[in-house]
């Protein structure tokens, strides 16, 4: 079996500064949101609207501030929506919220361990919180610490743990009532390549069990490596929505050559338009955007295109098809700014 | 309602506060101790202090010491638990009702506020000697007033803790308990205020004033104390009032 996730025109606006695992919002500075509570008015969601399907990895792609972990948090029950619903299989998250929180396992952002216990204490009691037998819960504790590579320190204090590890425990305790949907927001930050490696493979194992799996991330390469499908996610909207290999077959020509010129020629955007294999040209000063169907082989006819105009090709980047370019496509902006 | 869920929330605060017993012991023991030495043995004996003063001050001690344990046993951890780290979310997400959270840790509390209260009265009373005169003469009013002074205590430490911030716990102490211990009729009866008319209706607003009253008619009803039945009145009102507020606070706490 599995559970389809749903959310319908989802709001989220906050009235008050928002918690600091959504923070970095544009527009809103900490200083004159405390000065002055009253006026903040933060639009976190903007309708968003999605339909995992039971048993898909879905990836939410976006910038830091875009929404995702609100979108997260919502589904979750941690977070009230402004409006619209949102259900986990046949529960509405915000009218059914036992039923709905039975379903799910949470990774947060940041670690959010509890301090006063062991790792192994941690993964016994959230066992019994969710009412498992004795015997189940000492039987999984001890297969999740050994699969995330934990046994050995499972009986200190988590307090002296290394974020890595943190990071390994959160997941891990969140696969430990078996959720039939597993949310990770952000889940390799701070791990190593190695780790994360682990971690995508412990991830995809988990979805061969027929179970649904929410993830954010603003790493294109674990998107695109691990989701089914991805929404890409930007001020509180939806952008786009596909597979990976659909949405990289959107982009205009596939390629993305970044150009800088010494200073901005006019009338160069019509000629390096009219080159072979060119579909889009954007010109912001002296930069230029040039999506094109080639890459490398466009270089000698720019430095001609270039030279006519009376303008120095300065410096050049070539990116393949990628969600990266994909996202600079459809907000003007890098994933990373 | 999911009473394995809720087991399980209070057998984590159980562990938890079994890991830390000695220190518990230590915090709950110590200051009223030294107190009763002071005032019981050191003041008595220098002839500044009537012998009568020990059954008097008694009681207090011990309300005193419940509703500081109950408020910190309460207060402390959610504080730090809902800072950035969100340590408490993992609860949140336990399959149940978010407020049972909240009543888990008022009973949490509240089993602390008594277990203060058990521990302190007899160990106060052994280091002050003979004379103290305590006489349990309605042992149910006597329990009552304890089970409503630790829920006071848990759910007002509820309401603190889902309020107070980690930079402003100083404040907490300094301006809220210290003048609630003060003018909480703990160290004299709420009669000997007669000479301050004014402040005799303003510590009314006290609760701890019942809390002392109350606990001092019960164990030692030859000293002067308020009614039982106000003081039951009272106390109970108050109790509904935090659990009310504190689970308010603590849902607005919970949920961004």
């Amino acid at each position: 079996m599995g559970v389809p996730v749903r959310t319908e025109e989802l709001r989220k606006i906050y009235y008050s500064p928002p918690p600091a695992a959504a923070a970095g919002f544009r527009g809103l500075r900490r200083r004159s949101a405390s000065r002055n509570a009253k006026n903040v008015h933060v639009v976190a969601l903007d309708g968003v609207s999605l339909e995992v399907e039971a048993g898909e990895i879905f990836g939410l792609l976006g910038p830091n501030g875009a929404g995702k972990s609100t979108t997260i948090g919502i589904l979750t029950t941690r977070v009230c929506p402004t409006s619209g619903r949102a259900w986990i299989g046949a529960y509405d998250v915000w009218a059914e919220q036992v039923e709905a929180k039975r379903l799910i396992g949470v990774v947060q952002q940041r670690p959010n361990l509890d301090f006063s216990l062991t790792a192994r204490e941690i993964l016994l009691f959230h066992g019994a919180y969710y009412g498992l037998p004795s015997a189940e819960r000492v039987r999984r504790c001890a297969a999740l610490l050994e699969r995330f590579q934990l046994s050995d320190r499972a009986d200190e204090l988590v307090r002296g743990f290394s974020g890595g590890m943190m990071q390994r425990l959160s997941i891990a305790r969140a696969m430990m009532h078996d959720p039939e949907v597993l949310f990770l927001d952000e889940p390799s930050t701070g791990l190593d390549p190695q780790t994360r490696l682990l971690l995508w493979e412990i991830v995809r194992e988990y979805n061969r069990g027929g179970k649904t799996i929410l993830l954010t991330t603003h790493n294109m390469d674990e998107a695109d490596e691990l989701s089914h499908r991805i929404a890409i996610i930007d001020h509180g909207r939806v952008i786009a929505l596909d597979t990976p290999a659909g949405l990289k077959a959107s982009i205009p020509g596939g390629y993305l050559l970044r150009l800088r010129f010494n200073l901005p020629a006019p009338g160069i955007s019509e000629r390096l338009r009219a080159l072979r294999g060119v579909t889009e040209v954007r010109v912001e000063g002296a930069g230029v955007d040039l999506y094109a169907g080639r890459g490398g082989s466009l270089i000698p006819e720019i430095v001609a295109v270039a030279a006519e105009a009376g303008a120095d090709l300065c410096d050049v980047h070539i990116s393949e098809p990628s969600l990266e370019t994909l996202f600079l496509h459809h907000t003007g902006r890098s994933l990373r700014q | 309602m999911n009473w394995k869920t809720f087991a399980a929330l209070l057998a984590r605060d159980a562990h938890v506060a079994r890991r830390n017993y000695l220190a518990l012991m230590l915090q709950t023991l110590l200051q009223p101790l030294l107190f009763v030495f002071v005032f019981g043995q050191v003041m008595i004996r220098g002839g500044m202090m009537a012998a009568s003063y020990k059954g008097m001050l008694l009681p207090g001690i011990m309300a005193i010491a419940m509703i500081f344990t109950g408020i910190q046993a309460v207060a402390m951890p959610l504080i730090a638990e809902f800072q950035f780290t969100r340590e408490i979310e993992d609860r949140l997400l336990a399959p149940i009702r978010m407020e049972w959270l909240a009543v888990e840790k008022i009973l949490a509390g509240m089993l602390q506020a008594l277990m203060a209260g058990g521990v302190v009265l007899p160990s106060a009373w052994l280091l002050l000697g003979s004379g103290v005169g305590l006489r349990l003469d309605r042992p149910l009013a006597f329990a009552s007033v304890a089970v409503l002074v630790a829920l006071f205590s848990a759910s007002g430490g509820l309401t603190l803790g889902c309020t107070i911030g980690q930079t402003n716990i100083g404040l907490m102490f300094s301006l809220v308990l210290a003048p609630m211990i003060m003018f909480g009729c703990a160290y004299y009866p709420w009669s000997a205020l007669s000479s301050f008319p004014v402040i005799q209706k303003v510590v009314l607003l006290n609760p701890l004033v019942y809390a002392s009253e109350g606990l001092r008619g019960t164990l030692a009803p030859q000293y002067p104390h308020l009614p039982i039945v106000v003081v039951l009145l009272v106390l109970s009102a108050v109790d509904g009032l935090l659990i009310a507020l504190g689970l308010n606070r603590f849902r607005r706490k919970a949920v961004s």
